[in-house]
């Protein structure tokens, strides 16, 4: 089968999916070409059969040719109908899971703009252009872009998803070992768009460990956070900050109190419901759009008051935002958060709301 | 209708002598031509723009390979090489392939093919060419003093921030797409209405179905895409945040209404060409098409689903994951009206009387091509699959084995198949079997490398590459002249019979369809004496005289 894969040009595979999706690659392939070569040829064959032997006369009549018979037509109509519909069945089944995380992952935050990757993650700190995640364990990426239309494509895990400009896109992936996969920039973004590559680097569970402990800041391909290293504060710190500098916390509070929206304590996965029907899990998806668009799916009981976000939060803030509201997922075992009176920006050593566990898994 | 009595003779001289008549293409000087309202020359004077066109099209994507021969820079800088990766593609899907066939073979044959004198309405054919004119002139200039390095799909918001000038581009796009609705209108009109005395919908010839197919497509397509692209241009100069969701406008939504149109234009583009397939096979092996219902309504299956899959462009846009699923089945049902078609010219092959002539050999590579890009169609069409595949060199072999290997095929297919009709001569058939050759082998040689970097991961509108992949371009680049060269050959074996080829008969391929029925070239109006048909297009069990006395009863 590894004959296969490289006779066909395929890269290796490096996810959990890409093996499976590459079976179903191999069986395409395989039977288009059989049919193609088996109907070329039979056609060919009576080209040979049947030619022209002699001039053809004005008074000649051809007698009319023999019809296969109907239920031959419908037979392979039908079989072949079977083969496309299976096919779209197992490539459905696993669109579906590509497209439905675990619900242990490792979250990770993708902004892209002209031409260049920043990744974002949970423990504040960020790299640009190359993204380090561990192995073995199912990894999130929630992307968005600053600009235009990017596509966020890793051949080796068989693994593609546009990012757009106000909209946040979820994938996720499992890198099945350690090594450096190439990022490519899948969607025409302008001048520089084939240069738009970076690099995922798959780490075994203690580098990665390591990793996050020693790059508090920014990554190795990130001299401007590197200097700023030692004050970066972590993720959900920097939400706080922006809660503050935003007004978010005029509306909603930390406490569990109602009060203009809804509270932010507990509100992360929760399921909440709208004020059209129907209910929603709040995942950081949700909260994004909800940041973009309030008025999209309106928590019910909730005016329909709050301004969009969208232009204003930096991408970074958004996501330092959803790990804060993150960070209060549980009621607090000891006494809430008092917040600073004047809701200043910026809150000059505001304690974290929870000890930030480097890990997001519940 | 009372049994007409046939002739004992026929008055149409079977021998090659020069008609006695004049013919369309006699008389009239320079004013003649361009005022003309004659289909036979209106379709004439498309084919010389859409030739420049294609011309132009394809030097810009010799220039294209040419860049790609080495990762990094080779002759031009990121800019042009943008620029005109998007000039190929405008030229090529809105000044050539949707103008082609049916602008082309479409005016000059289908009102012979019913029996007709012109089309319906003659002025509205004239000015749909002067139409298309302006809209090209208008493109080309936009392209020449803007730039424009959106790609042909001008996708949002890159489309609406871009430096360069967009709006003369989608204007005369707009307007090249006003110039398809007047033919669309008057190809469906003629149909319905022209048909001679005889010439029921189930004696129509196959190519004039699927022209009608394509017609519906274009008269209820265009206009969305006409007013989408308009709408892009708007809001590149005027910022009113349609579609860039910095002003509060959505990008997922320009690609649904830009693929509502450009999906159902693959078809108009693919089934014309599948239409002079179905004409050139019961030609070429003497015998009545396998299922002449199968071809003819799988013809306007393709037209109504293709409506309804445009989806299977956006699986990694943020569609839903069920309407992902929804569009992905609804495209499988567009192989299986392909496979109709091709299973049914495979049959028709079957004990047939076979002469091998050019237009048959490009029926070879159109099938090979077609069958190859149509299940590579349906692999892309697999979600998880496309995932890997979307925007890589994959789909643009996939879409080029379509639309180059299908439609382009086809194309020179008919040029050669009704050049006898068209001009009243002979091509040299020597050089036009050897050019379909060069032809698919260099169309493979270019093509099914880009199979191969497309799943090793090779992006698509990739100036600089990661250099791994460089030995697959350079093959391709290599096809890419082979196949430049030898199409170059093809149209100019085509231009030198004009002079030199020897003269044809009304019916050099010994065919029964009803455009053969009159002189090679025809008079301005078309047959010597109104036609009235008592026998089908592809009645091969009446002799030649027969069909002949069977259309012009006395």
């Amino acid at each position: 089968m590894d004959f296969l894969r490289k006779l066909l040009f395929l890269p290796e595979q490096a996810s959990t999916i890409a093996k499976e999706i590459d079976w179903l690659h191999y069986s395409v392939i395989l039977i288009t070409f059989a049919g193609v070569f088996l109907i070329t040829g039979v056609s060919a064959v009576f080209c040979i059969l049947y030619r022209s032997r002699r001039p053809r006369r004005p008074d000649e009549r051809r007698p009319p040719g023999p019809t296969p018979p109907l239920w031959a037509e419908i037979g392979l109509i039908a079989g072949l109908f079977a083969l496309f519909v299976a096919w779209w069945g197992v490539g459905f089944w696993q669109y579906v899971r590509l497209t439905e995380p675990p619900s242990d992952t490792y979250d990770v935050y993708v902004s892209a703009k002209q031409w260049m990757w920043k990744f974002a993650y949970p423990s504040g700190s960020h790299t640009i252009n190359t993204l380090y995640v561990p192995e073995q364990r199912p990894v999130k990426l929630l992307m968005t872009s600053r600009d235009v239309i990017h596509s966020f494509f890793v051949p080796e895990f068989r693994l593609k998803f546009d990012v757009v400009p106000g909209r946040y896109h979820s994938v996720w992936f499992t890198a099945t070992k350690p090594g450096a996969y190439k990022i490519l920039c899948a969607e025409y973004c302008g001048t520089d768009h084939s240069r738009m590559r970076g690099e995922v680097v798959a780490l075994t569970a203690s580098d990665f460990d390591r990793f996050l402990e020693q790059d508090g800041g920014g990554g190795p391909g990130d001299p401007e956070s590197m200097s700023a290293n030692a004050s970066e504060p972590s993720l959900s710190l920097r939400g706080q900050t922006a809660a503050a500098k935003y007004g978010c916390l005029r509306c909603h509070s930390v406490d569990g109190s109602p009060h203009i929206g809804p509270t932010f304590l507990g509100l992360f996965n929760a399921r909440v419901p709208l004020e059209h029907g129907g209910e929603i899990v709040a995942d950081a998806a949700y909260l994004t759009e909800s940041m973009m668009d309030p008025q999209l799916k309106l928590h019910r009981g909730y005016g329909p008051v709050m301004p969009s976000y969208l232009g204003y939060l930096q991408p970074g803030e958004v996501s330092a935002l959803v790990e804060m509201i993150k960070s209060l997922r549980h009621p607090p075992a000891s006494a809430p958060l008092q917040l600073p009176a004047n809701r200043t920006f910026p809150i000059p050593d505001a304690p974290p709301l929870r000890p930030n566990a480097q890990e997001s898994s519940p | 209708m009372s049994a007409p009595a046939y002739r004992e003779q026929s008055s149409i001289p079977l021998e090659a002598v020069p008609p006695t008549e004049p013919s369309y293409l006699d008389g009239g000087g320079l004013m003649g031509w361009l005022n003309t309202r004659d289909h036979k020359r209106i379709g004439i004077m498309f084919y010389g723009a859409v030739l420049a066109m294609f011309v132009l099209g394809g030097s810009f994507a010799l220039l294209l390979r040419l860049e790609l021969l080495t990762p990094d820079r080779t002759i031009m800088d990121a800019n042009t090489y943008n620029r005109l990766f998007t000039w190929h593609g405008i030229v090529m899907v809105w000044l050539f392939l949707i103008p082609s066939i049916p602008n082309i073979f479409g005016n000059f044959v289908l009102p012979i093919q019913i029996g007709a004198r012109d089309l319906a309405f003659p002025r509205l054919n004239l000015a749909s060419f002067y139409v298309y004119l302006a809209g090209s002139a208008i493109v080309l200039g936009g392209l020449v003093l803007g730039g424009t390095d959106t790609g042909w799909t001008f996708y949002t918001p890159y489309s609406e921030t871009t430096p360069d000038r967009l709006f003369p581009v989608v204007f005369g796009i707009f307007v090249v797409g006003v110039s398809s609705i007047f033919t669309g209108i008057n190809f469906i009109a003629s149909v319905h209405m022209l048909r001679a005395k005889g010439v029921h919908w189930r004696r129509m010839p196959l190519f004039v179905w699927s022209i009608y197919a394509t017609s519906i497509i274009l008269v209820l397509a265009t206009p969305v895409l006409g007013l989408s692209v308009l709408l892009v241009g708007l809001d590149h100069v005027f910022h009113l945040g349609l579609f860039n969701p910095a002003s509060g406008g959505d990008p997922v939504l320009f690609q649904h209404l830009f693929w509502f149109y450009s999906h159902p234009a693959v078809y108009i583009m693919i089934l014309p060409a599948m239409g002079v397939i179905s004409e050139i096979v019961p030609t070429f092996a003497h015998r009545r098409p396998a299922s002449y219902n199968a071809i003819a309504f799988s013809a306007l299956g393709i037209a109504l689903v293709g409506f309804l899959t445009w989806g299977h462009h956006m699986f990694v846009a943020g569609m839903s994951t069920i309407d992902s699923g929804i569009f992905g089945i609804l495209s499988m049902f567009v192989a299986i009206f392909s496979a109709i078609k091709t299973f049914t010219w495979v049959a028709t092959l079957y004990r047939g009387d076979i002469s091998f002539n050019t237009p048959l050999l490009y029926f070879f590579g159109f099938l090979f091509l077609f069958m190859f890009g149509g299940m590579t169609g349906v692999a892309v069409a697999t979600q998880s699959l496309d995932v890997h595949w979307h925007d890589t060199y994959f789909v643009v072999a996939h879409f080029h084995f379509i639309m180059v290997g299908g439609s382009v095929t086809a194309f020179l297919a008919a040029a050669h198949y009704w050049y006898p009709k068209m001009f009243g001569r002979l091509y040299s058939e020597r050089v036009g079997l050897l050019c379909a050759t060069a032809v698919f082998i260099g169309f493979v040689l270019t093509f099914l490398p880009q199979f191969l970097l497309g799943n090793a991961g090779m992006p698509r509108r990739y100036y600089s590459y990661p250099p791994e992949y460089q030995w697959l371009h350079v093959l391709a680049t290599g096809g890419a002249w082979l196949l430049g060269f030898s199409v170059l050959l093809a149209v100019g074996n085509l231009i030198v019979s004009l002079r030199y080829g020897r003269r044809a008969t009304a019916n050099p391929w010994d065919s029964r369809s009803y455009e053969w029925l009159t002189p090679s070239p025809p008079p301005p109006h078309n047959f010597p004496e109104t036609p009235v048909f008592d026998r089908g297009p592809y009645d091969y069990e009446l002799s030649q005289e027969e069909v002949y006395a069977r259309a012009y009863p006395r």
